[in-house]
């Protein structure tokens, strides 16, 4: 397979959150608007970079029995360097994603690329793997949280987007607008995929 | 080939029952209720019925169109939609919100499973629930009943569920009007939405359903027997906290629930013993959100949790088939 090849893949025809419905925990619980979403999907990203060259690195040496725990601690390292990082830096976005960023950890895309792609292949091809599946997870997480932060606070970044007579729909930041809004995404991609 | 022998399966006599019929009858019953609601918030009332029932009309039409099905608005369906969402909204209900309820009903509430039939949820209440969560300061402005000729616009009330819960928040004690004097509200003069103005015309509306055997009685005598029942048990307990159960039944919007909303054919029970068990779950899940929950009325949040396990009764109260044997353990 081309690195392209790859690389687009993630982006798109194996999209996580959109094609796959992997790591839907933190796609519907963190994307109430479009800033946590991308935080989420960035922060989600960089440790599927790290973990997927670290595992691809050891993947000659690590015994295939003891393989998972293996893989979850190589996650939980980055995990941690994330949280702190960004404890110390956006404070406000860390306390806005609370729980869902140690909930990194098992987060199934990063496992599910680890096991499937990165303990079988080079470390190049498994970071290009890692960048395209992790930016067409933080694609979704954007998509979906400026949605909903458009309809149910009207703003965008937290620019107001409307005149003063428009009315939020609050029910898009609470979390049944996460699965309708998403709901009806992939039914409307289904639809113009399909023809 | 003129005299060839037509064979088919039965049944051969057919009762004459079609949707259509169905929906009409239902929508004649409601007509006491809409015309009081009329009556008691003058032209408001008027312009949330029409938007409501002719959006939910028009946006069935454009589903149809867009999921290329055949054109489903002649059985009726969507206009009923369409009545029973405006009765659960306030006359004050700006035109948009109107609109958007139509279209939350239709769209979101039905079509998207495939249109009549098909739908796991109440579509009006769908559309009740989301506007009431999206839009709370809209959709609790209340209106006391204003007639049209007192030349008034409008006067804002509390309902008197939301006068209670507040009062109880309070002081931990009921307010005056929820322990005496509230048998007036029986007849229709009460502060809500357009369809909990008179429990007396909903309910001769629901008895002329089940005298035309539209529905059966057991989902609304099951629904206001566990309200009445389980309010009463608490009531006693302590009358000065918790109201009389007279008083759960004629306000909100019980009997519209009990009658018109929970007996909806597509996701209720099929068999009567599992329709007692869902109206008995109406009943307790309204007592327990009118007493404990957050929102002061909870017809409609039962109803849709009821919905929600109304595969789950059907499963359970399967009829036996004839002659079959019962199996060994």
């Amino acid at each position: 397979m081309s690195l392209k090849k790859i690389f687009t893949r993630g982006l798109w025809k194996e999209n996580a959150v959109f094609k796959l419905l992997l790591g839907l925990c933190p796609v519907l619980a963190v994307t109430t608007n479009a800033e946590n979403g991308l935080g989420m999907g960035l922060a989600t990203t960089f440790v599927l970079l790290c973990s997927n060259g670290v595992v691809a690195l050891m993947r000659n040496i690590i015994p295939s029995g003891v393989r998972i725990p293996a893989f979850i601690i190589i996650i939980a390292t980055f995990v941690t360097i994330v949280q702190l990082v960004m404890e110390a830096w956006t404070y406000e976005l860390y306390q806005a994603l609370g729980i869902f960023i140690p909930l990194i950890v098992c987060n199934c895309l990063i496992l599910g690329r680890a096991e499937a792609f990165a303990s079988k292949r080079p470390v190049f091809s498994s970071l290009v793997d890692a960048i395209g599946m992790g930016s067409g997870f933080t694609l979704a997480l954007f998509v979906l949280g400026a949605i909903r932060e458009i309809f149910g606070s009207g703003e965008l970044f937290g620019v107001t987007l409307f005149g003063a007579g428009y009315q939020p729909m609050l029910l898009m930041i609470l979390p049944p607008g996460a699965f309708i809004s998403m709901g009806l995404l992939l039914a409307l991609m289904n639809k113009f995929e399909n023809r | 080939m003129d005299n060839q022998l037509y064979l088919s399966s039965s049944p051969h006599i057919h009762s004459g029952e079609t949707t259509e019929r169905i929906m009409r009858l239902v929508i004649y019953a409601l007509l006491p209720a809409i015309l009081l609601s009329l009556i008691f918030f003058g032209l408001p009332a008027l312009s949330v019925l029409l938007i409501c029932t002719l959006g939910c009309i028009g946006f069935e039409a454009l589903a149809c169109r867009l999921m290329k099905l055949p054109n489903s608005i002649k059985d009726g369906s969507g206009a009923l939609t369409g009545i029973l969402l405006a009765l659960n909204l306030p006359a004050s209900t700006p035109w948009w919100i109107s609109l958007l309820g139509a279209a939350i009903a239709i769209l979101i509430g039905k079509m998207i499973y495939g249109g009549l039939g098909y739908n796991p949820f109440n579509p009006a209440l769908v559309a009740r629930v989301v506007l009431l969560i999206s839009f709370p300061v809209q959709m609790t402005r209340w209106t006391a009943p204003t007639p049209l000729t007192s030349g008034i616009d409008a006067v804002s009330a509390a309902t008197p569920l939301g006068e209670m819960k507040t009062a109880v928040m309070l002081t931990g004690k009921l307010p005056e009007m929820a322990t005496s004097g509230f048998l007036n509200y029986f007849s229709g003069n009460i502060a809500g939405c357009l369809g909990e103005v008179s429990a007396l015309a909903l309910l001769a509306g629901g008895l002329f359903l089940i005298y035309k055997k539209v529905i059966s009685w057991h989902i609304p005598v099951s629904f206001i027997g566990s309200t009445l029942a389980i309010s009463a048990i608490f009531w006693l307990i302590d009358p000065s906290k918790y109201p009389n159960p007279l008083f759960h039944l004629i306000t909100g919007g019980l009997v519209l629930g009990a009658f018109f909303m929970a007996t909806d054919m597509v996701t209720s029970p099929v068999t009567h013993k599992g329709m007692l068990i869902f109206g008995f779950g109406c009943g307790l899940l309204t007592i327990l959100i009118r007493l404990f929950g957050g929102y002061p009325e909870g017809v409609s949040f039962a109803i849709l949790l009821m919905n929600a396990a109304t595969p789950l009764i059907d499963r359970y109260c399967r009829p036996k088939i004839y002659g079959q044997v019962e199996q060994q353990a």
